[in-house]
């Protein structure tokens, strides 16, 4: 008998008692959807979060300042100011590989419009900001580097402020707010950005001048330090590291800090903090689809069970057809071509309903929809394995029956 | 030629040469009683073991039929004629003595070895039928050939050819269920000729039909001996084995009786005919 004739008799074995052929399957259909849709989801959130990372540049570094053991108490990093304006004017003279640094200064401070306010994040920092952040200008233009000498008093603004003190869609350049009570002229309005990975709205920022964020609405003066932190552009994504050494041993001389004695500052690149976000997530998503292949286990032992149950029903017919002449070994195809078939069924279904929850769910996060071919092949594959491995054990009992009990079995 | 037997010596085997070629032109049966016996059963006995309850279903039967033979075995029940009939159609092995068929010893075959006599030299017809149900005659009728291999399209054109044989032609498409006791018998009749086998084997093949089926499947059997084919058949009623040219009688696993017979012609009376139709 061949292969054909032994799938059409399993066909019509299945067909013969939908119903349970339908439940049998839904094991492997759950398994394999499942597989598929947690793949798909840690797959999709992973892409989201180097999305947003990308768009915030691979070639990006931050310096956080932090504290030396000054005082006896250490705080950790960002805790205190150790970097001075010089230090950030020699990082983007002295280094090759760097092309840009701009400091950020921040400061959670009310905007007023003639008849609006607004509490928002004001940002102090310098024209190459712009850049460094990949901040594009909607409206209007950034400020200039002549401005921040002069300590002029703009400002530009983010979409989110700007849609709270003048409404959606206005455009406010030329217009005066007033941050802290001084007067600051609008000259631009950035484009919209989003969300951070951790939920913060971008757009709700206004970047004015640092010299005037010195002067107008940072409350204390630290002098010759930098209460913030200081992005560095590397010329390119692979010199990313480079910049990153680059930037540590400048200001470890700069700080004039000995051999074996501990940075008072970190400088870490937007792909380390990627990395590190991706490792999490692919930790997750590697938990919930080896949850998934238990359930597809479980479906395989449902499909031996009613296989068994099966070739104890046909004994009669098993008895008849080796009565007319069936080998052991076309038996033996007949039931395990019949466990293969429903567990194939099972995968296929289960592995549109899988594609199905991840379009849904990636539709619902806005995520990137990703389904790896790989995934589904594997799911698959395992799914056929399953009918295999649960299937020879009663296909291989029906193969074994003795015809003489078989064709006497009530 | 035949695998199993002692060679016979040069000469002798020359002349059982020249006795088959003379009984393919001339069928007398004193030909066909020369050439090599197709069934032969020597001292083949079977013990029954549950727990410690020995049954000797069979004491040492000796039994040779030739080709061409309509055998009708009778005996009581329980004296050991399905337990023969299972030995005979390889179902199940012998505690002891031998079977040849064919010549062939059936102890040396293996799984597939038997599986292939039970398909190509052996057809089975059952009391209870044993139709495959929710399947149509012709498929129920297709399956000796699908595991003979045999191609699609010739099973299929097999199947009908053997299902008309029978006089089933009309019914191809019905399931069991939609026929007769005699129908499906009938079919269960074909299907065990599809295969052209040489040895058909039919225990209690009448038995659960009325008197009138089974006149018919008694005159489709005897049509098959005039074809050549060999037949036992198990009957627990007489009228059955008058219709059988050998009458073989079983009591408590021994062979008592053995007797010649003119057969009596299995024709349904005119009157039965019109009646039928
Ligand atoms: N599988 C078995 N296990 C134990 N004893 C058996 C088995 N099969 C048959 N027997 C015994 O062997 C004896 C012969 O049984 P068998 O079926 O051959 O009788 P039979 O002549 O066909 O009877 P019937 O006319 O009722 O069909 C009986 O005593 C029966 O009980
Ligand atoms: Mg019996």
């Amino acid at each position: 008998m061949n292969l054909l004739e032994t799938l059409r008799l399993a066909a019509r074995a299945l067909l013969r008692s939908k119903t349970r052929s339908v439940l049998t399957a839904l094991g492997i259909i759950i398994g394999v959807g499942a597989v598929i849709a947690m793949v798909a989801i840690g797959d999709g959130a992973r892409a989201s979060v180097q999305k947003v990372f990308d768009s915030m540049g691979t070639n990006l570094l931050i310096i956080l300042p932090g504290s030396s053991n000054a005082g006896g108490a250490r705080g950790g990093f960002g805790s205190q100011p150790t970097l001075t304006w010089d230090d950030l004017a020699a990082i983007r003279t002295e280094l090759p590989a760097v092309r840009a640094a701009a400091p950020e200064l921040r400061s959670n401070t009310q905007v007023f419009s003639d008849d609006q306010n607004w509490t928002t994040t004001v940002v102090g920092t310098t024209p190459d900001f712009f850049d460094v952040r990949s901040w594009t200008l909607a409206k209007g233009a950034a400020f200039t580097e002549p401005d921040n000498e002069a300590g002029a008093k703009v400002v530009v603004l983010g979409q989110t402020v700007v849609d709270n003190l003048y409404g959606a869609g206005a455009n406010p350049v030329g217009q005066v707010v007033r941050i802290n009570k001084t007067p600051f002229t609008v000259v631009g309005v950035t484009a919209r950005k989003g969300q951070s990975p951790n939920g913060q709205d971008y757009d709700n920022t206004a970047f004015i001048p640092s010299t005037s964020f010195l002067r107008s609405v940072q409350a204390q003066s630290l002098g010759a330090y930098i209460s913030g932190v200081v992005f560095v552009q590397a010329v390119s994504s692979s010199q990313t590291e480079q910049a990153q050494s680059e930037v540590t041993q400048l200001l470890r001389e700069r700080h004039r800090l000995a051999e074996g004695e501990a940075n008072d500052f970190d400088v870490r690149s937007l792909a380390e903090l990627a990395n590190g976000q991706q490792q999490s997530t692919q930790t997750l998503s590697l938990l919930l689809a080896s949850i998934a292949a238990v359930s597809l286990v479980v479906g395989g032992i449902g499909i031996m069970n009613i296989m068994l149950v099966s070739v104890t029903e046909r004994t009669r017919e098993i008895g008849v057809r080796v009565a007319l002449g069936a080998r052991p070994r076309d038996i033996l195809a007949q039931f395990l071509v019949e466990a293969l078939t429903l567990s194939m069924l099972g995968g296929l279904l289960g592995a549109a309903a899988g594609v199905g929850v991840a379009k849904v769910l990636a539709a619902q996060f806005q995520w990137p929809m990703l389904v790896r071919p790989d995934v589904v092949v594997l799911a698959l594959g395992f799914s056929a394995l399953v009918g295999v491995g649960f299937g020879l054990y009663p296909a291989r009992k029906a193969s074994l029956l003795d015809p003489i009990d078989a064709l006497r079995y009530e | 030629m035949h695998e199993g037997r002692e060679a016979p010596p040069r000469g002798e085997s020359r002349d059982i040469g020249r006795a088959f070629q003379g009984g393919e032109e001339n069928r007398a049966m004193d030909v066909v009683r020369e050439a090599p016996p197709l069934v032969e059963l020597r001292g083949v006995s079977k013990v029954y073991r549950t727990g410690d309850v020995e049954v000797r279903a069979l004491r040492g039967v000796d039994l040779s039929v030739q080709p061409g033979e309509l055998v009708a075995i009778m005996g009581t029940s329980g004296s050991g004629k399905s337990t023969l009939m299972n030995i005979l159609g390889c179902l199940d092995k012998p505690t002891a003595g031998e079977y040849l068929l064919d010549g062939r010893n059936v102890a040396r075959l293996d799984r597939d070895g038997l599986a292939r006599v039970r398909n190509r030299t052996l057809g089975f017809v059952f009391q209870s039928f044993n139709l495959l149900a929710r399947t149509t005659a012709l498929e129920n009728v297709e399956l000796p050939l699908l595991y003979a291999g045999v191609p699609t399209r010739e099973r299929q054109l097999r199947a009908r050819a053997a299902l008309e044989r029978v006089g089933l032609g009309e019914r191809l498409e019905h399931h069991p269920k939609q026929l007769s006791g005699g129908q499906q018998q009938r079919v269960a009749i074909a299907r065990a000729l599809v295969g052209r086998p040489r040895l058909i084997l039919a225990d209690e093949p009448t038995g659960n039909l009325d008197s009138r089926t089974s006149v018919e499947v008694m005159s489709l059997f005897q049509e098959l001996q005039r074809e050549g084919l060999t037949l036992v058949v198990v009957t627990h009623e007489p009228d059955i084995a008058a219709y059988a040219g050998r009458v073989v009688v079983v009591r408590d696993g021994r062979i008592v009786a053995d007797r010649r017979q003119v057969p009596q012609a299995a024709v349904l009376l005119p009157e039965e005919e019109e009646a039928a139709s």
